[in-house]
């Protein structure tokens, strides 16, 4: 229950991250609020030679707004995103979600580009990043490139970064609605999802113009549901819309069972929320 | 590799030469500096136990290397206040009985303090919410829930 041997670095620039990487020779890992890669240190899950702490990079700290889009530096804390007047006013459904991240003490330290790396198929940023659609700013000895958030995700636990990249920046579009909801069931407040689901609507008058969705807890990764987006679009609301998509939702995807809740109880929790979701989304402006 | 770590912990300076990097902020605490108040239960972030504030804000000691403290100033539950002198939130546990065994005790009041400071805890769904990564086998947490809202009100009054 103690962490192994390792070499500590805490670089100042990303750079000199990137370096300290690429000289590790594939037995480096990154640090940032540690509240994922501490468990499997002191499980020795993991045993890296040299540990990169990103914590002393004070310019991958920032929450700012670009245009039609808010870019969220990597080492922003989960607290610093819950607490944002920018988050609230411009990605209201990430700024509701961060509640349902962990506890205070883990928001505390836990940063967004570290919730993004470790790809916890649970997790609620990875899927407001489908949800949003938003890219990543990647660093690594050969330089920057930028990936699609659909992209980033392979599987449970695993991204597509190559083993000297560091997460720098993520950018989020913002998403115009008239309605939105974010709905989340755990076990106990604070735990990962059993289910979750974040939608958003864009009416015209009584008929949807266009619905954002995305699910998680029932796959590897979470999903961005672009067929059921697809099948709502131009369509006129009434009261049966909220089970329609219940419907849709349940359709499209497959739930996994684990020791928390078996595949059948996930698939029934998700089709609850994503009525409930819809008819908040229908019901609220904004 | 061995590196010095200088911080404050309660109010006194320490400066530690020779720390392994892999020491946890917990072990250092309790083990290096003799301060047995932090108490270690998983070791994995799930119980609180281990939870202290740095720079003021509540973080796991299990989930922090000590050298990651260097510079900061740290509060345990020893800082909190004395046997002769509890604070406010160290009262109202006595108050209403909020322990039993007393493991989970300094994990509970350091959130607590931090809860108190970052949320309004108008109702006990708040307080509950906020003490869901804390883990008690004893108490049933109702006494910890009625301690928490009484230090929740006195602060109310304390500010109007
Ligand atoms: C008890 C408990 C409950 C939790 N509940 C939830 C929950 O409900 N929802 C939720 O979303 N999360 C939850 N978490 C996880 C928490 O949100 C973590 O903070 C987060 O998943 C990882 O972020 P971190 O900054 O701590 O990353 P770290 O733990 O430091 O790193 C995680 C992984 O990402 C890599 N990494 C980190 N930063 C970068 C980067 N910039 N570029 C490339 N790779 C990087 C690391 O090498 C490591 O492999 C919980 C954690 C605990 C301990
Ligand atoms: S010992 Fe740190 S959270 Fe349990
Ligand atoms: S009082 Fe015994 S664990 Fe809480």
């Amino acid at each position: 229950m103690k962490p192994a041997k390792f070499e500590y670095v805490a670089p100042a620039t990303v750079d000199a991250a990137v370096e300290a990487l690429r000289a590790a020779n594939g037995e480096g890992k990154v640090l940032a609020g540690g509240q994922s890669l501490l468990p499997l240190l002191n499980f020795r899950m993991t045993r890296p030679a040299v540990l990169v702490d990103l914590n002393g990079i004070k310019d991958l700290s920032f929450i700012e707004l670009r245009g039609d889009r808010v870019a969220i530096g990597a080492l922003t804390r989960h607290r610093e995103i819950e607490q944002s007047p920018l988050i609230g006013s411009k990605l209201p459904v990430m700024a509701a979600a961060m509640r349902y991240v962990a506890h205070l003490a883990i928001r505390n330290r836990g940063t967004i580009g570290g919730s993004l790396s470790h790809a916890d198929p649970a997790a609620e940023l990875p899927m407001l990043s489908l949800f949003y659609g938003a890219s990543l700013l990647v660093q690594g000895p050969s330089g920057r490139r930028t990936v699609a958030a659909e992209d980033f995700f392979v599987d449970a636990l695993t991204n597509c970064l190559e083993p000297e990249e560091i997460v720098v920046e993520i950018e989020f579009p913002i998403l115009q609605h008239d309605g939105w909801a974010f709905e989340e069931v755990a076990r106990r407040f604070g735990d990962f999802a059993l289910a979750s689901i974040a939608v958003s609507v864009r009416r015209r008058a009584s008929t949807i113009e266009d619905v954002r969705v995305a699910v998680m807890g029932v796959a590897d990764t979470p999903l961005r549901l672009k067929e059921v987006e697809a099948k709502l679009r131009d369509i006129a609301i009434d009261n049966q819309t909220p089970d329609r998509f219940s419907g849709l939702v349940t359709s499209c995807v497959s739930a996994n069972g684990d020791l928390h809740a078996s595949a059948e109880y996930r698939h029934h929790l998700l089709g609850r929320l994503a009525r409930r979701a819809m008819q908040t989304a229908l019901a609220t402006k904004g | 590799m061995s590196v010095t770590v200088s911080v404050t912990v309660n109010g006194t300076k320490y400066d530690v030469s020779d720390v392994e990097p892999r020491l946890l902020l917990s072990d250092f605490l309790r083990e290096t500096l003799g301060l047995t108040g932090t108490h270690v239960g998983c070791e994995h972030g799930v119980c609180g136990a281990c939870t202290v504030l740095v720079n003021g804000d509540s973080v796991r000691s299990c989930l922090m290397l000590a050298v990651q403290a260097n510079g900061a100033e740290i509060t345990t539950v020893e800082g909190l206040g004395t046997p002769v002198a509890l604070n406010t939130l160290q009262a109202e546990f006595r108050e209403h009985h909020g322990l039993q065994c007393g493991f989970c005790t300094p994990g509970m009041l350091i959130t607590g303090e931090d809860l108190l400071r970052k949320y309004p805890l108008a109702t006990d769904d708040e307080i509950r919410e906020g003490l869901s990564g804390n883990l008690c086998r004893c108490t049933g947490y109702q006494n910890i829930v009625a301690a928490i809202r009484a230090a929740a009100a006195k602060r109310a009054e304390a500010v109007t």
